[in-house]
């Protein structure tokens, strides 16, 4: 399985540390809001299919990615910095992103 | 300054460095090994939005150029600098007291300045087989036009964190954490002996 890393390019994913559900919503950390703070901590949308997913490229650049990966295939169908309002900077990633 | 009170830096290789012909050189040395050892090697962060001052920073203070994109590099003479990660770079140079010539220029609102010229060891290697050697270690595109020179890679072997500059079109340098430098250092002799290796 490879993730393209907006700034690195291709890499295999024994290089990336996977970091949760990327659908998750935090809520405020004072929320007292116990229904939301419940969907935060267990519900998940387990599809069988595309996948919003967090990874860290824990082993290259460090940075956090917003990654769109097919549970059932596991073909990556989108990499973006998960810091929002970065574009990416590398022209191997065009077309993949 | 500080620097000349420091007491002389011990290399981590020393115990197994050996200069010489080493492995299956009889046909040949195809890769020459060799410690460069920096004086400075500084790791620069600057804040998001704040990437072009830094990089007009490192250009002022270094005379050194970084060409745009991710992993761009430069590597003139006896200092170098390249992109490891988004907003990061590398910067050293073969006399110590790099750090000093930044701090005036690298304020807090632009960002952060890390010394690690004791943290890091820097091994280098050059000569036909040094892709071929390389490539055996890190799962990464070596070959030139996708690794241009000057450029830099962010990866790692088995868990040791490194950093590659391409300083050549047969010479990589590669920064490796200074404890961890003995053990690559063995590993990268031994993938080296097949092709015949000469220690520098
Ligand atoms: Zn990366």
């Amino acid at each position: 399985m490879l993730i393209t890393c907006p700034y690195c390019g291709p890499r295999d994913v024994i290089e990336f540390t996977y970091q949760g559900d990327g659908n998750r919503e935090r809520p405020q950390p004072a929320s007292q809001n116990l229904d939301a703070w419940n969907a935060y901590v267990y519900d998940r949308l387990n599809p069988a299919g595309d996948h919003n997913e967090i990874w860290q490229h824990s082993g290259g650049c460090r940075a956090h990615l917003r990654v769109v990966r097919n549970t059932i295939t596991h073909e990556i169908l989108s990499t973006e910095f998960a810091r929002g309002g970065h574009k990416s900077t590398d022209s191997r990633a065009e077309g993949r992103s | 300054m500080a620097e000349q009170h420091l007491p002389e830096r011990q290399s981590p290789l020393e115990p197994d460095y050996h200069p010489g012909s080493h492995g299956n050189f009889e046909h040949g040395v195809d890769v020459i090994l060799s410690e460069t050892r920096p004086g400075s090697i500084l790791q620069l962060a600057a804040w998001p939005g704040e990437e072009s001052r830094l990089i007009e920073i490192i250009r002022k203070v270094t005379g050194l150029a970084l060409p745009d994109g991710a992993g761009g590099g430069v590597s003139s003479g006896g200092s170098a600098a390249f992109g490891f990660a988004p907003g990061k770079f590398t910067v050293l140079d073969e006399a110590e007291g790099l750090a000093q010539a930044f701090a005036d220029a690298m304020t807090p609102a632009i960002g952060t300045l890390t010394d690690l010229s004791h943290g890091r060891t820097t091994i280098r290697i050059a000569g036909p087989k040094a892709e071929w050697v390389m490539a055996k270690f890190f799962a990464i595109d070596f070959a030139l036009p996708a690794f241009p020179l000057g450029a830099g890679r962010s990866t790692n072997h088995h868990d040791i964190f490194a950093q590659i500059q391409r300083t050549g079109a047969d010479q990589f340098d590669i920064y490796v954490f200074r404890s961890f430098a003995r053990s690559f250092w063995k590993a990268l002799c031994y993938a080296s002996e097949e092709v015949g290796y000469e220690v520098q």
